[in-house]
């Protein structure tokens, strides 16, 4: 995972570069809630250039994730899933709430 | 004696969340002999991830146990088995209800059963409370048809080198 933050549009960007299962969703969602912590941003953008994998256990993460930056007063953003990635959002019905680049 | 299968292999592990990507990575390389799209190769894996997932959280519950894997392949279609010796599902209706999770404390989205479903051919569960789970799933792998011109072209080809 590798983050970025912009100070003047308050904008974390996360990108994240390991396959998201179960496994590695319990460790992701540790630091990403960290981050948001930290800098508690007003826009926080995942980045899925780099994920080759993700399951349902990533759509439960990204929802937590999603409340987390509601309950703060901001939004969530996805951008660049591959395909197999999209399928598995399209299927959650996440993209009627979280805006997909 | 032989198989009716055209291929098989076995897989046993700890259920061990580590052990979700060396599964579906398994199945995903065993079942490449049948030329998938990347698709339907990303389909196979997901589902084996899930049913794997589901075997570890679910059925031991992050005690330790052994996950069995058995995947045929007859024809053109690749079957897989996960079975786990957990606790076994109480209500398999409503496990395979969209959205539905014993573990929404964890974040798990419920969303396991409805993805194996939608991205496999067929999902029978089978499951004794006390005594595990088997999963068996079913996907035909759909080749291309060839059209007359391809077919003389593979002819050509074939006598070219052989």
């Amino acid at each position: 995972m590798e983050v970025n933050y912009e100070k003047e549009k308050k904008t974390l960007n996360i990108e994240i570069t390991e396959e998201i299962d179960h496994h590695y969703a319990d460790k992701l969602r540790r630091k990403i809630d960290n981050e948001i912590t930290r800098y508690m941003p007003r826009k926080t953008i995942f980045d899925f250039n780099r994920v080759s994998f993700m399951d349902s256990a990533g759509i439960g993460m990204i929802i937590g994730r999603y409340k987390m930056m509601k309950l703060i007063g901001g939004d969530l953003e996805i951008k660049n899933a591959n395909e197999s990635v999209n399928k598995i959002l399209e299927m959650s019905g996440i993209k009627k709430i979280i805006k997909i680049a | 004696m032989k198989s009716v299968y055209d291929n098989e292999m076995k897989l046993e592990f700890l259920s061990k969340s580590n052990n979700e990507a060396f599964a579906r990575i398994t199945v995903a390389a065993f079942a490449s002999q049948l030329d998938p799209t990347i698709e339907e190769l990303a389909d196979i894996k997901t589902a084996v991830s899930e049913a794997v997932t589901n075997a570890i959280i679910h059925g031991y519950e992050d005690a330790e146990g052994i996950v069995k894997v058995t995947a045929r392949i007859f024809a053109n279609t690749i079957e897989v088995e996960i079975s786990d010796t957990g606790k076994g599902i109480e209500n398999i209706d409503l496990a395979r209800k969209p959205l539905y999770t014993t573990k929404a404390n964890l974040e798990r989205s419920g969303m396991g059963f409805t993805i194996m479903e939608s991205f496999m051919d067929e999902v029978q569960i089978e499951s004794v409370l006390g005594l595990g789970t088997k999963i068996k799933m079913k996907k035909m792998i759909k080749k291309i048809p060839l059209n007359e011109e391809m077919q003389e072209l593979a002819r050509q080809y074939r006598r070219q080198i052989s």
